[in-house]
């Protein structure tokens, strides 16, 4: 692709943009949130078309008016979010738009056996053709994803954040699909906000910034830290801010807690500490995080806060009691994305003590919370979902702030969050506990858990693993997780 | 690649098949109710009367399902119906020779309905529920515009349709279920229904995989008219003439939708199908059939469906959680 540009509503996201992919190649697109990696994967997959630039693939120029013809023309595309139909076996899945006929109707059986070979090829045997979506786990269904792009003959894979969706040991599955794919002479564009994964993975690097481009390197000539630079600017001198000297009083205990998920448990949050909860996918962190918030409350046990006895059966109980939960599917359960930025964050205040007249105080006292946590938009009266990923769970935790809460759960707090971000959300948590909140964060990001927590509790199989102290190693909290003792996961 | 060996479920009883054996129940429940009263839920005449109140609902309601499999629905086909009961009835004007072009008609107007249906959703991205509210008022201000009463009138030939049976099963129930057949076929095995389903499981992932998700909402009302149209002739053969209020009277619109819920279908769509929507029709013309013999109080019997169909929904939730929380 050379010289592409793109603007929406006159707002240029991407100019004059180059970037080209070798058969065989892994090449990484970096860049903050806004950069503009997504919509110049868009224009690759033809989702968007160019306002600028020209596109040429295998030598010829190509014009891509929409996605079937990016498919025609042997481009697929893996985004984020699975675009994959959970009530659909994964033959029509793959297949899907595409199914192979014979004498006029689908041909089931030969989808059925075409999709069992390209199983075979990619190693995921496990996965069969006729299973159902929903009954597989995220990693399986990513390699119905793969599988689906590779039905199509594609030559270039587009891959938009593979790893944010997979827990530690799933990512290194995917790594030894990319290779494989590799080695077939597939070339692809490998989109990722976590440089490790960049290093590991790609041959060339390219960053992009407000939508240009900044550089493109060869891998072996790259650091992490110039990367860095290019990417925001500025150096980040460190990647986390600096830990608690000391916990403060237990603010929430559980003795005992357990419900349908969680087999019973015993936990303590205290004033000024971030908790961190690490554990695979399922294993019950995020069960966890809802018992305390009474979504799913505990039905066995107790519970107190500030040694009073509480438990919560549902969120209102739960915020009335002080209690805040950033959960894991921001665009899902945390906001209404096509509500404005200011009632987002005004949602929590506005249902825990409703007013029969706007109430202008907290209007301010949100817009200065907003300001605060450092909210980019267009204006207090933007949809949401017009935000980046980073400032829209500052909304979420500028909502949340409002309520001047005791405790804090974050679920995954900086999911498909670029770097940038990521940091001030960092600084945002360890500002929380400083000033007296107690913090749990689950994060299935092993640097992010060992960097921000204080202590550390291990889940598996919805029961407590084990705890951890805040410099414990990536091996204790996966050997843990994985219940593998002196076993580095793979 | 021992992660990727994560655990299963099995399959279970799906809501689809949940209707079957609710139907089965209400039959043997009823019939017992009925024989104890001294009446017969299965004689004759009540059986042939039961399905031909089924055929008509039961044609509508097919139609209806690819509209809500896909993610839509069509308030119109009330008004489809009474207008192209007219339409039959007037172009035959009581000469066997016009059945044909009088079929053909029915069959175009309603196609073409189906297609400005179609047009207003995708084209226009007027909401479903509001694009077909307001064609079928506008059907309904010009059949009240033009038409006092019945008019038009059906040759003896075509009323065989409304009224011949073949043993105790009438020859427009044979229409249902062969319409109803041709769509399970369409449905399951072609492309146009693996991509209608797709369309209704999520757009996106529709379009994002190349479904061209508008012409193929476009067609789902094309049929969904077309098949309110076939009802209308029916109903046409039937009375004899075409009525003006038949359509909305019998509350095709609402009651279709029903069957298609009842059948096990989510109203959000991407889940559901024809064999569930034939159940839920027999369900409601069984219990219909029941309050009949029982000689029940009619509003009491509006009372009884309305239970039914939001229990039956509650049902279905209730299931798709449990199965959720078992995941």
């Amino acid at each position: 692709m050379l010289g592409v540009g793109k603007s929406f509503y006159g707002v240029p996201v991407l100019s004059d943009v180059d970037i080209d992919v070798h058969p065989g190649e892994v090449h990484a697109v970096v860049g903050e949130n806004g950069a503009g990696k997504s919509t110049l994967m868009k224009i690759a997959s033809g989702v968007h078309q160019p306002d600028t630039g020209t596109l040429t693939i295998a030598g010829r120029p190509a014009t891509l008016p929409d996605p079937r013809a990016a498919q025609a023309a042997g481009v697929g595309i893996i985004h984020q979010e699975f675009n994959l139909l959970p009530e659909r076996t994964v033959a029509e899945n793959v297949f899907l738009g595409r199914e192979p006929t014979r004498r006029g109707l689908v041909d089931r059986r030969a989808m059925r056996a075409r999709t069992a070979e390209l199983l075979a090829a990619v190693g995921a045997e496990v996965v069969r053709p006729h299973d159902r979506v929903r009954d597989l786990g995220i990693a399986q269904q990513q390699v119905v994803e793969i599988v689906k792009a590779l039905s199509l003959d594609a030559r270039i894979l587009i891959m938009d954040e593979p790893t944010a969706a997979l827990a530690d040991h799933e990512v290194e599955l995917l790594y030894a699909l990319v290779r494989r794919l590799q080695a077939r002479g597939i070339g692809i564009l490998y989109v990722s906000h976590r440089l490790a994964e960049v290093f590991d993975l790609s041959d060339r690097i390219t960053v992009l910034k407000d939508g240009r481009r900044v550089t493109t390197v060869d891998t072996a000539d790259a650091t992490p830290e110039g990367l860095v630079r290019h990417m925001v600017g500025r150096e980040l001198a460190t990647y986390y801010p600096p830990k608690a000297a000391g916990a403060g009083p237990t603010v929430v205990s559980v003795a005992g807690g357990g419900n349908a998920r969680l087999k019973p448990l015993d936990l303590e949050l205290r004033a000024g500490e971030v908790l961190g909860v690490g554990g695979l996918q399922g294993s019950g962190r995020s069960a966890l995080a809802r018992a305390l918030f009474g979504v799913e409350g505990f039905t066995t046990g107790r519970m107190t806060l500030d040694g009073k006895a509480v438990r919560p059966r549902s969120p209102r109980q739960a915020v009335r009691a002080g209690i805040a939960y950033v959960t894991e599917d921001r665009k899902g359960e945390g906001l209404t994305l096509s509500q404005s930025v200011l009632d987002n964050a005004l949602l929590a205040s506005r249902a825990a003590t409703p007013r029969w007249f706007p109430d202008k105080a907290r209007t301010t006292t949100v817009r200065e919370l907003l300001a605060a946590v450092e909210v980019h938009a267009a204006g207090a009266d933007q949809e949401v979902r017009y935000l980046s990923g980073g400032n829209q769970q500052k909304v979420v935790l500028a909502r949340w702030l409002a309520m001047g809460p005791r405790v804090l759960l974050f679920d995954e707090p900086t999911r498909g969050i670029d770097v940038g971000a990521k940091a001030a959300i960092h600084e945002l948590i360890r500002d929380l506990a400083e000033k007296g909140a107690a913090i749990l964060m689950i994060s299935s990001e092993l640097p992010e858990l060992l960097g921000m927590s204080d202590r550390i509790v291990v889940m598996r199989d919805g029961a407590l693993a084990g705890e951890l102290p805040g410099d414990a190693s990536e091996e204790a909290v996966l050997s843990l997780a994985t219940g593998t003792p002196h076993e580095v996961s793979a | 690649m021992t992660a990727l060996a994560a655990t299963r479920r099995t399959p279970r009883i799906d809501s689809t098949n949940g209707v079957w054996v609710a139907l089965g129940i209400t039959l043997i429940v009823g019939g017992i109710l009925v024989a104890t009263d001294g009446g017969s839920l299965f004689g004759q005449n009540s059986t042939v009367s039961l399905l031909q109140r089924a055929a008509g609902l039961g044609i509508v309601a097919v139609g209806q399902t690819f509209t809500i499999l896909a993610g839509s629905l069509d308030l119109s086909v009330a008004y489809v119906i009474s207008l192209t009961s007219l339409i039959a009835a007037e172009t035959m004007a009581g000469s066997d020779g016009r059945v044909l072009p009088a079929i053909l008609a029915v069959l175009a107007v309603s196609g073409a309905i189906g297609l400005v249906n179609g047009l207003l959703i995708t084209k226009l991205r007027i909401n479903a529920f509001i694009a077909t509210l307001g064609v079928g008022l506008l059907i309904k201000g010009y059949l009240e515009q033009g038409y006092a009463g019945p008019a038009g009138q059906v040759p003896v030939s075509f009323q065989h349709l409304g009224y011949d049976r073949i043993g105790p099963i009438p020859v427009s129930f044979l229409l249902f279920i062969g319409v109803a057949a041709v769509a399970w076929v369409v449905l399951k095995r072609s492309r146009f229904g693996h991509h209608l389903i797709a369309t209704g499981g999520d757009l996106d992932v529709a379009r994002l995989s190349g479904v061209r998700t508008d012409w193929v909402l476009i067609r789902t009302h094309m049929i969904c008219s077309l098949c309110a149209g076939i009802a209308g002739l029916y109903l046409a053969s039937r009375l004899g003439a075409g009525a003006p209020r038949v359509g909305a009277e019998g509350g095709y619109d609402l009651e279709s939708i029903a069957a298609v819920v009842l059948g096990g279908a989510v109203l959000a769509g991407g889940k559901g199908g024809v064999a569930g929507t034939v159940g839920g029709v027999l369900l409601l013309a069984v219990i219909d059939g029941i309050f009949n013999q029982l000689a029940v109080d009619p509003f009491f019997k509006q009372v009884v469906r309305g239970v039914v169909i939001v229990a039956a929904v509650a049902i279905y939730a209730l299931r798709l959680r449990r199965k959720a929380v078992a995941a």
